[in-house]
């Protein structure tokens, strides 16, 4: 497997996703590109993974098991150590409503399924680095 | 109106049957200019030349001066006015129609279609926002769509995969791509059931379709040949427990409106009072809201009816052409149905119109009446019945109040009742 240029093997995604198959072909998909990968597929854990982890990135799933996506993105930017991190939620829903309600929330950018894979990785690749560089320099 | 495409007629008849214009003019005794003017529909044409010219045609004088056209102008004016075409250009719908009866054919056609669409549109917008089970089961498509999706796309692009990786994601394709075919299937069946077999999605729907495929007539309850529970039984349509018990309701309701006031006796008030809810029920002493219900039993094709309960929702809906009624979610709060709710007993007369390419005007009467045994210290539940009438031609002139269907299909902005956003991006 090739590993994609300009990305620096340190940095860390964690990808909630209950769907099994799609979590192992984004999985795949981001580990070949450079990018550390962890894995969750309950809602109900998400938090407490993300605080253990401290990713740098959280793709996360609209609808998951025991916690929603939206219930897990409140608590995050509940949290001040995680008020910035950077939220790329997928969903099948698509609605309108679910964009805003998410946007309110503080989701740093929202995709419908299904994606192409080279619309999640650039995604990625700009919420970590462009979104990063921008909060260093205005931090 | 049709009479000005008498020209246009002329002339299509004459070229079939191979005439040329010169010699169809020699023979009638005109010029052959001034025919060339009738056949444009620019000189009107009458009496002996009609006669004369129809004789040569070997048609009828009517076929040329009454035609189909009259329902094809009718909907070019609809076009031309739905896209706020200038007065002086939509006055021009005769002469287009005239010059060019394949185009404006085409036109009026594809106008139908349109408006068929926006109907199917608004039914399946209100249908997805609405229906759980139509949600879930496409979330479940657009979920194996995206593995699908993401999985092609590794195993197309990555020449370089290690085997082990491709047997997984050959696995996982396989897979997915019979989950994908097995929701995509039980969607269609889904589908196809409710639109074909009227099978429906809930009790409330499968009432509804049973009370619309009986056209909301029961003459057997009406005359008393058969009970409501006689009724349900050998209704096949009706499938589930819940949509029975709930018809079980509805047709005993109508079987004790019928015994109270037959058809007959509010048809002969009718006459005597002229119909006016309030002065029927003062003549005949019934309740208003039977009164209102027995109304829409008698002028079946031309009356709607709704009825809800104290939180509003919908227990009877029977339609009216051109003032629409959601089938799922909540109604305009605008309607005097919801008001009626305030003070039972009140009884609320409007008229209303509702945003539409050719909006007509009704007149509603609406009351609250107490349902159910009496309580003591108990507020009494209630249940608030509207009837909807077309508004008479006749009718002095009134002010209609516009109201919507429902939030998500009604175009009216700035509305301060306004619930959710429009799906409909521009005004009618």
């Amino acid at each position: 497997m090739t590993r994609g240029d300009g990305v620096d093997e340190g940095k860390l995604v964690l990808l909630v996703e209950d769907e099994a198959n799609i979590r192992e072909a984004m999985a795949f998909l981001l580990a070949r590109e450079g990018w550390r990968v962890e894995t969750e597929d309950n809602g109900g854990n998400a938090v407490k993974r993300i605080k253990a982890l401290s990713p740098d990135l959280v793709v996360l799933d609209y609808m998951l098991p025991e916690r929603s996506g939206m219930e897990i993105l409140n608590d995050l930017r509940a949290l001040p150590e995680f008020s910035a991190l950077p939220v790329l939620m997928l969903t099948a829903r698509g609605q309108a409503r679910d964009r805003e309600q998410a946007e309110r929330a503080g989701v740093s950018r929202f995709m419908t399924k299904p994606f192409s894979n080279a619309e999640v990785l650039t995604a990625v690749r700009d919420l970590v680095y462009v979104a990063g560089a921008a909060r260093r320099a205005s931090g | 109106m049709s009479e000005s495409l008498t020209g246009s007629r002329i002339r299509d008849r004459r070229i079939a049957l191979g005439l040329k214009q010169a010699a169809l003019a020699r023979s009638v005794g005109i010029s052959a200019s001034y025919l060339n003017l009738i056949e444009h529909n620019r000189r009107r044409i009458g009496g002996k030349l009609l006669l004369d010219i129809s004789s040569d045609l070997g048609v009828e004088p009517s076929a040329l001066t009454q035609g189909a056209e009259a329902a094809l102008l009718a909907a070019l004016r609809e076009v031309a006015d739905g896209a706020s075409l200038p007065a002086a250009d939509q006055e021009r719908a005769d002469e287009f129609a005239g010059r060019f009866p394949g185009w404006a054919g085409l036109l009026a056609s594809a106008h139908r279609r349109t408006l068929s669409l926006e109907r199917t549109v608004e039914a399946l917008s209100d249908r997805l926002a609405h229906d759980p089970a139509l949600a879930a089961s496409m979330h479940e498509v657009l979920q194996t769509a995206a593995a699908i999706r993401s999985t092609a796309a590794i195993l197309a692009e990555d020449r370089e995969l290690p085997p082990d990786w491709q047997a997984r994601f050959h696995g996982n394709l396989n897979e997915d791509s019979r989950r994908l075919s097995d929701s995509a299937k039980a969607l269609v069946e889904y589908l196809d059931a409710d639109e074909e077999n009227g099978a429906a999605a809930s009790p409330q729907e499968e009432l509804d379709a049973f009370l619309e495929a009986r056209e909301f007539s029961f003459p057997e309850l009406e005359d008393g040949t058969a009970t409501a529970a006689d009724v349900v039984a050998q209704a096949g349509d009706l499938v589930s427990g819940a949509a029975r018990s709930m018809a079980q309701g509805v047709l005993s309701l109508l079987e004790a409106d019928a015994a109270a006031l037959p058809l007959e006796r509010l048809r002969r008030a009718e006459a005597e009072v002229g119909a006016d809810p309030v002065a029927l029920a003062r003549h005949l002493g019934v309740g208003l809201a039977r009164i209102l219900r027995r109304m829409a039993a008698l002028h079946r094709d031309a009356a709607g009816l709704v009825v809800c309960d104290r939180a509003g929702s919908l227990l009877f809906r029977k339609p009216l052409s051109g003032f629409a009624v959601p089938r799922f979610g909540a109604c305009c709060p605008l309607w005097p149905l919801f008001d009626a709710l305030a003070q039972p007993g009140l009884v609320m007369r409007a008229r209303l119109t509702q945003p539409a390419r050719q909006p007509a005007d009704f007149d509603v009467f609406a009351v609250a009446e107490a349902v159910g045994p009496p309580r003591y210290n108990a507020p009494p539940l209630v249940q608030s019945t509207m009837l909807i009438l077309p508004a008479p031609e006749a009718a002095p002139p009134e002010p209609a109040r516009a109201v919507g269907s429902a939030c998500r299909t009604c175009p009216v902005s700035g509305c301060v009742a306004r619930r959710e956003p429009s799906i409909l991006a521009h005004e009618i």
